[in-house]
């Protein structure tokens, strides 16, 4: 165990400093800023959380990405849990009925879905639902009209807590214009763990054991849902984690269709402002988080099942 | 002695690209998106050919809807753009950019991609380290964050959206052909070669290559899909193929300004890029189920 923890350290600590080296190059790319700076100087200034100043808001790099995160994590948190409600039951259920009409039907549907370019798909949804149907709002999280303090940064949280009077209209407001954005994100995810699902149980449901719980006569129920998708989930777990940067690229890609003020939308700013000193900091800031989560998710995994201990010795080195 | 020899030849067991080939076709829709998928191949080699100008600017026919509408004209099959640009042709031209493109972006990650991959798994452990580090960092990177970088760095444009694109495909190539040929390497066969005095690299290309090829061929063609989401994404946001250019996702971008009053140049240029994608999907969705279903029987 210890030796997977300075494994892992030893991977969070290379995969920052590569990651400092680019973002110190993408720093020097900003229009002369007065002094040179050395990689030295970079790296002590990043460990004490100065990432610059924006060239375009004269607001600390650190302090712009705080105040973007919440719109990003809001919609990343939502859109991943409702893919998760509704694609992992699809799939499982799918592998239950394999080669049969329910399986086929969920197998090509969640393929369709799965190739559909998310820009594309969110165009259509706002000509769709806000252009000809005109139920939800085109753009951003909430309507001019209400006026409330931004507290935590979330909006729902933000609006429901607030003092003002109409602060349950803004709430409902909020929700409206995050239905949206919440759809287009979670429409590839859901089909993403729809099709691991339901390849993890099936391989699952190939192993021996599974004969041994139908000769035992355990019922359907137990048999599919208790021993399948306990099984199942290892496997499925493991898969989850490489679609991570899958999530991230959607939800950029959601944000800057829908003008929502994430760190998706704000690094994409920066970087038509060629305000380079917010793209590295966004960069550098937003590729560490994801470092840091794989490398917490790597080691409850291999906590919770020491097998992959012996796996990744060999296959990892 | 006849009869003991047909013990070890079994002159009616199907090659396995052969039988791997009778799975696919029996795969109704894998069929149908290889169909497709040729259709469009074809129509983007040939476009050079049967397209006119992409960029010819009609005065006179702006904004026309497509020809099954009633404003429309069998002149424009999809209609006409802003600028009068017949959609029909843009669509066509767009097919040799962003595919031509992607297919270029797929075999150069490949390329590029196999060699580091078997170098990362036969050489010293340090070689090793070093290669599968840098892989690990470009993998940790989001690729639309890894894809701005480039961009930040060479500045916007097709050819540098492709370079973005061969960089978010390369690690996957380098890790997937590294972890099957150390998956094979164990294996009974390879100690059974070795024993026999096979070279190291007779082992790797010539006894573990046709059994590392599968698994990479359907990863190619996953790539290619991906591929040509990315760069049409690059292209929409701006950071790919500029304005003129009939590139799918650029084409998109630029006909969102008109989504109200030519809702039909933004539905187009998007369907072609989910159709293309959709096929390619189809085609690897069969091969995988076509080769995983053997080896499991």
């Amino acid at each position: 165990m210890i030796k997977l923890i300075l494994r892992q350290l030893f991977f969070v600590i290379t995969t920052f400093f590569g990651v400092t080296l680019i973002t110190f190059y993408l720093q020097t790319l900003a229009p002369n800023t007065g002094e040179e700076q050395q990689y030295s100087e970079y790296i002590a200034r990043v460990f004490q959380g100065d990432l610059g100043v924006s060239s375009s808001t004269r607001t600390p790099v650190s302090e712009e990405f705080l105040a973007h995160l919440p719109a990003s994590v809001e919609l990343v948190v939502l859109a991943s849990t409702l893919a998760l409600f509704i694609g992992l039951p699809l799939g499982i259920v799918s592998a239950i009925n394999h080669r049969k009409p329910t399986d086929l039907i969920i197998n090509y549907t969640s393929l369709t879905a799965y190739s559909m370019p998310i820009f594309w798909w969110g165009i259509i949804l706002i000509m769709f639902f806000s252009l000809n149907l005109g139920v939800t709002p085109v753009a951003g999280r909430l309507s001019f009209l209400f006026d409330i303090e931004p507290v935590t940064g979330f909006i729902l949280i933000d609006t429901f807590i607030s003092k003002e009077p109409y602060h349950m209209d803004a709430f409902k407001d909020a929700i409206h214009h995050l239905t949206l954005p919440v759809l287009v994100l979670a429409t590839m995810p859901t089909a993403i763990i729809a099709r691991m699902a339901r390849q993890t149980m099936l391989e699952t449901l190939a192993n021996d054991y599974m004969l041994t719980a139908q000769a035992k006569g355990l019922s359907k129920f137990k048999i599919y849902w208790v021993h399948g998708l306990r099984n199942a989930l290892i496997p499925f777990t493991n898969m989850l984690v490489l679609q991570i940067s899958t999530l991230m690229t959607g939800a950029m890609l959601t944000e800057y269709l829908f003008s929502l003020p994430g760190i998706g939308k704000w690094i994409l700013d920066a970087l038509e402002k060629s305000d380079f000193q917010s793209l590295q900091g966004g960069i550098l800031i937003t590729t560490t988080l994801v470092i840091f989560i794989n490398a917490i998710i790597e080691m409850l995994q291999t906590w919770l099942n020491p097998k992959r201990l012996k796996r990744t010795r060999i296959y990892n080195g | 002695m006849g009869n003991q020899q047909k013990v070890f030849i079994n002159p009616h067991l199907p090659q396995t690209r052969v039988s791997n080939w009778v799975l696919f076709r029996h795969d109704t829709f894998a069929t149908i998106g290889l169909i497709i998928l040729l259709l469009i191949f074809m129509l983007a080699l040939l476009n050079p050919i049967i397209a006119g100008n992409p960029n010819l600017q009609d005065a006179t026919a702006q904004l026309i809807p497509p020809s099954w509408n009633e404003d429309g004209t069998p002149d424009h099959l999809l209609g006409t753009d802003m600028l009068g640009r017949d959609m029909f042709g843009r669509i066509l031209s767009g097919a040799s950019l962003t595919i031509g493109t992607s297919v270029i972006v797929v075999m150069l990650a490949l390329i590029l991609g196999i060699p580091l991959g078997v170098f990362a798994a036969t050489s010293a452990s340090m070689v090793q380290l070093l290669i599968m580090r840098t892989m690990d960092i470009l993998l940790a990177i989001p690729s639309l964050v890894l894809s701005i970088i480039v961009v930040a760095i060479l500045g916007p444009g097709l050819m540098n959206a492709g370079i973005a694109v061969t960089l978010v495909l390369l690690p996957n190539f380098v890790r997937l052909t590294r972890s099957y040929i150390l998956e094979e390497l164990n294996k009974p066969y390879v100690t059974a070669a070795r024993l026999d005095g096979a070279s190291p690299s007779r082992i790797i290309f010539k006894i573990i290559s046709p059994n590392v090829a599968a698994p990479l061929i359907i990863h190619t063609t996953i790539s290619l899909s991906t591929a040509i989401v990315d760069i049409a994404a690059l292209g929409f946001l701006g950071l790919g193929a500029q304005a003129p250019l009939p590139e799918w996702g650029s084409m998109l971008s630029e006909a969102r300004t008109s989504m109200y009053v030519a809702p039909w140049a933004v539905t187009t240029p998007g369907l072609a890029i989910f159709i293309t994608v959709l096929s390619i999907n189809l085609v690897g969705d069969g091969l995988n189920t076509a080769i995983n279903s053997k080896s499991r029987n």
